[in-house]
């Protein structure tokens, strides 16, 4: 009985399948060995080794030649990698993880617990951003034998805290290949990576392509599928997407194309366009304050400015239906973080927002204008661009004269995180599965000026200081879970930061792809199982 | 040889403007916020302080911009572009790398504008004022009043998605490796759509000043009496008119290659094309200086010697010019 429901419920799952996607038959969904995968690559990087940077951009190639020690399986939950298991001592300030045994590099050297600690201690705690926070007090990797690495801490690490950061943050690199080669930051293994992953690295032809073939010694039996993966360098989102239609490009992550033509080929049978598999990715809309400004140091201006703008208009007109209100620093995606109470949140009104700013002493001048700030908006993202002009609009309304400066990537961060010459700066925050990877550092004080994605809003407060550092030590899952609660509570109610839309990177991607989308952190996972149909 | 002397003179005189146009670009670069560690930081998504100081201290970005541009000058004394910051390469292997795409792409350009303007032009001259005349300068205006990317996205839409008869995008076909004559014809065909991008503006150029020196020497003196000896039409289009009317048609080529270069940065966007045009797009965003001026000098040394082709070419359609006088 059980396994004719069973076999029903697969033939209507069949029949649903086929009716969405005509061209898929039954006998395609055997996995299929061999095909190039091409994939849109929108903005080159200075390096690919995932162990020195963490960015999507490196790990959208480097994660496929490169493995790291945990990474989230389907439901968001750390699966070993190259390790297979790991253990915290009581204090948490042990961590054991048991090393896959008969893992090579692709130069056939084997992989040991000695490249764990040299990755570790050279480049986690030393180069890697958001790493050497991470590993701060990391003070020694031991190696009791080639299958065990000893993590120990100076203070208590979270287990959960650690397994969630490392499938970022836990990309190791071969030890032979780097040690005693000089500057780690310079050594050409960097620009042609060599790892465990499924596939070998083979060619970068800078401006044009990287490609990367099948590792015929691949840990995991029967994988990969495909041949090739060629990363086409297109910086262009117009051209990508008629290469897309060309059938030049299967794949264009991390929201590549433009908003427009995400929409138009979602309804191309031939594409597949979502957020799946991109959970892990989740980034909310943010407005910094400069409390250095008076009138912004004003917690009645910062909540009228959050009141003043119509959000949901906004993501309805401009973001279509891939964007959400957002609640706090914590999205809702994180099913481990995500509070049920994230404190007070700021519904559109204009008439409070303009008897807020009047309580707060700023009256309308006879023109109407109360105030003038500067609004930075950051370079990278057509919704970043429409969300500072509707700023703009939005607080005409109420008084607030917004002039808008526009800058490149370098020029954005000097301004704001160096020479802190913003009043208001529009941009994204990138969440990394856990809260103390890099979110809780946008509102923790005394971070060192020039310091990107760090608190240089000049907001101080001892109390989510204290939320901060407590919960970064908290060894108590539970526990670590509820001061994170806290924190997006203080941090709602404060408002140093506003985050009112939460996003889901975009994938778009060819209907003839299998077992794509399957992790929360796709894009950048190593694409083991992936296969092409016919 | 005396050409030779001629543009040998020019050459020498235009080393003083090139290393003034690269202290220029140097200083105007100063003027952009953020140096190469912003925009490095930028693109990891995050770094601390102290890496920040110490990969300045690595590049050099913590002297005094005088001190920065002194070094640069003593390099390029020594014929040394440099290292790229991005690249993580020689500046001058970085352009190499690039300058094949760009020249492959100008030249082919630069020769479909040429000869189709003059083609076009001869044509609209003869017939002035009748059918041919008014179709051909029609069409010349439209070419040079649409705007290159639509241009190159439009023909992306007909060629590549509708007829899939040519390539959307890329320098050749990397999911297959082909050799020899192969590859050859499919790079050729990866640079149909953006010849045709770069070149149809330019043509529209060539064939309106072909078409105004045609006209004009048409109604010289010595055309007439060409005619009156009973030569026929196209001998003395072709021995008498054509060559007169060149003339304007090569001087445009040496100012021309100056601006291609510029032009080059959107078809190369459109038609992800790893050439130099893209490369100087992405070193000012990049803030990489040395790529930057790196990718100047040539530039500059291209145009130096196209228009140094140019004056030979001078002295072969004029031999007054090799007379001196």
């Amino acid at each position: 009985m059980d396994m004719t429901r069973r076999a029903a419920l697969k033939t209507s799952a069949a029949i649903a399948s086929s009716v969405l996607f005509p061209m898929r038959s039954f006998a395609q969904e055997t996995p299929r060995k061999g095909g190039v995968f091409t994939v849109h690559y929108g903005a080159e990087q200075r390096q690919l080794n995932p162990s020195l940077q963490a960015s999507t951009g490196v790990y959208i190639i480097g994660g496929k030649i490169q493995e790291q020690l945990v990474d989230l399986d389907a439901k968001g939950q750390p699966v070993g990698v190259l390790a297979e298991s790991w253990e915290a001592a009581p204090d948490g300030k042990t961590i054991t993880f048991k090393l896959r045994p008969g893992v090579t590099w692709h130069d056939g050297k084997p992989f040991t617990s000695a490249d764990v600690q040299f990755t570790a201690m050279e480049m986690w705690k030393k180069i890697l951003n958001y790493g050497t926070t991470l590993q701060l007090f990391l003070t020694a990797v031991d190696t009791p034998d080639p299958l065990t690495a000893v993590f120990r801490y100076e203070r208590p690490m979270p287990l959960n805290l650690l397994l969630r950061a490392l499938p970022d943050l836990g990309y190791v690199s071969p030890r032979h290949l780097y040690e005693g080669k000089g500057d780690i930051r310079q050594n050409p293994v960097n620009l042609a990576p060599v790892g465990t992953g499924p596939f070998k690295f083979v060619q970068y032809e800078r401006g044009q392509h990287v490609i990367a073939e099948r590792n015929p010694n691949y840990w995991r039996q029967n994988a990969p599928y495909l041949d090739r993966i060629v990363w086409r360098v297109v910086t262009d989102r117009a051209a990508a997407a008629a290469q897309m239609e060309a059938g030049q490009i299967h794949y264009s992550p991390f929201s590549g194309l433009t908003i427009s033509d995400s929409a138009r080929l979602g309804k191309d049978p031939r594409f597949i366009v979502s957020t799946k598999g991109n959970e892990g990715n989740a980034r909310t809309n943010t407005i910094e304050f400069n409390f250095r400004r008076k009138e912004l140091a004003d917690i009645r201006v910062r909540r009228a400015i959050a009141h003043a703008l119509d959000i949901p208009f906004f993501i309805e007109n401009f973001l279509g239906d891939f964007a959400k209100r957002g609640t706090g620093p914590v999205p809702s995606v994180s099913t481990d973080f995500y509070p049920a109470d994230n404190g007070p949140q700021y519904p559109f009104d204009k008439k409070l927002a303009a008897k807020l700013l009047d309580e707060a002493g700023f009256k309308p001048s006879t023109g109407g204008t109360r105030f003038s700030l500067r609004l930075l908006p950051a370079p990278w993202g057509e919704d970043i661009t429409l969300f500072a002009t509707f700023i703009q609009q939005s607080l005409a309304d109420v008084g607030i004269k917004i002039e808008i400066v526009r800058t490149d990537g370098g020029g954005y961060l000097k301004q704001v995180y160096d020479d802190h010459a913003f009043d208001l700066a529009t941009g994204w925050h990138q969440y990394r599965n856990d809260p103390a990877v890099s979110t809780t550092v946008w509102y923790r004080s005394g971070q060192p000026k020039g310091a990107p994605w760090t608190n240089q809003w000049d907001w101080t407060d001892p109390t989510i200081d204290k939320i901060i550092d407590d919960a970064a030590t908290e060894v108590d899952a539970a526990r670590r879970k509820s001061l994170y609660g806290d924190f997006v509570r203080r941090a709602n109610t404060e408002l140093p930061i506003w985050t009112p839309i939460e996003q889901i990177f975009l994938t778009a991607i060819s209907a003839k792809a299998r077992n794509h989308s399957n992790t929360p952190r796709w894009g950048s996972s190593s694409w083991h199982d992936l296969w092409l149909a016919e | 040889m005396r050409v030779l002397v001629l543009a040998g003179r020019r050459l020498a005189a235009s080393i003083p403007t090139l290393i003034l146009i690269l202290i220029g670009v140097f200083l105007l670069l100063q003027l952009a916020p953020g140096d190469t560690v912003d925009a490095m930081m930028a693109q990891m998504g995050g770094g601390d302080a102290a890496t920040a100081k110490q990969l300045r201290e690595f590049y050099g970005l913590d002297l005094s911009v005088w001190a920065q541009l002194g070094n640069y000058l003593w390099r390029l004394v020594r014929l040394d572009l440099g290292f790229s910051a991005i690249y993580g390469k020689p500046v001058a292997t970085v352009i190499a790398e690039r300058l094949p795409a760009t020249i492959l792409l100008m030249t082919a350009s630069l020769s479909f504008a040429f000869f189709f303007g003059l083609i076009l032009g001869v044509a609209a001259a003869r017939g002035v004022n009748k059918w041919p005349d008014t179709l051909i300068s029609t069409l010349g205006l439209m070419f040079y009043a649409m705007p290159t990317f639509w241009f190159g996205l439009m023909a992306i839409v007909v060629f590549s998605i509708y007829l899939q008869w040519l390539p959307a995008g890329g320098f050749e076909d990397i999911t297959v490796s082909y050799t020899g004559l192969r590859r050859t014809l499919d790079i050729a065909l990866h640079l149909v759509l953006p010849t045709l991008t770069l070149g149809l503006f330019y043509m529209a150029i060539y064939l309106r000043i072909m078409r105004g020196s045609m006209l004009e020497v048409l109604n010289l003196d010595f055309v007439r009496t060409a005619r009156s000896k009973g030569m026929d039409e196209t001998r003395v289009v072709v021995r008498h008119v054509l060559r007169n009317a060149l003339l304007p048609m090569v001087t445009l080529i040496g100012l021309q290659a100056g601006t291609m270069l510029g032009g080059s940065v959107v078809v190369e966007s459109v038609f992800s094309l790893p050439g130099l045009g893209r490369l100087a797009y992405e070193s000012v965003i990049q803030r990489d200086l040395n790529t930057l001026l790196g990718i100047v000098f040539v530039s500059a040394l291209l145009v130096i010697a196209v228009n140094f082709i140019v004056d030979l070419l001078y002295a072969r359609l004029d031999p007054r010019i090799t007379a001196g006088n």
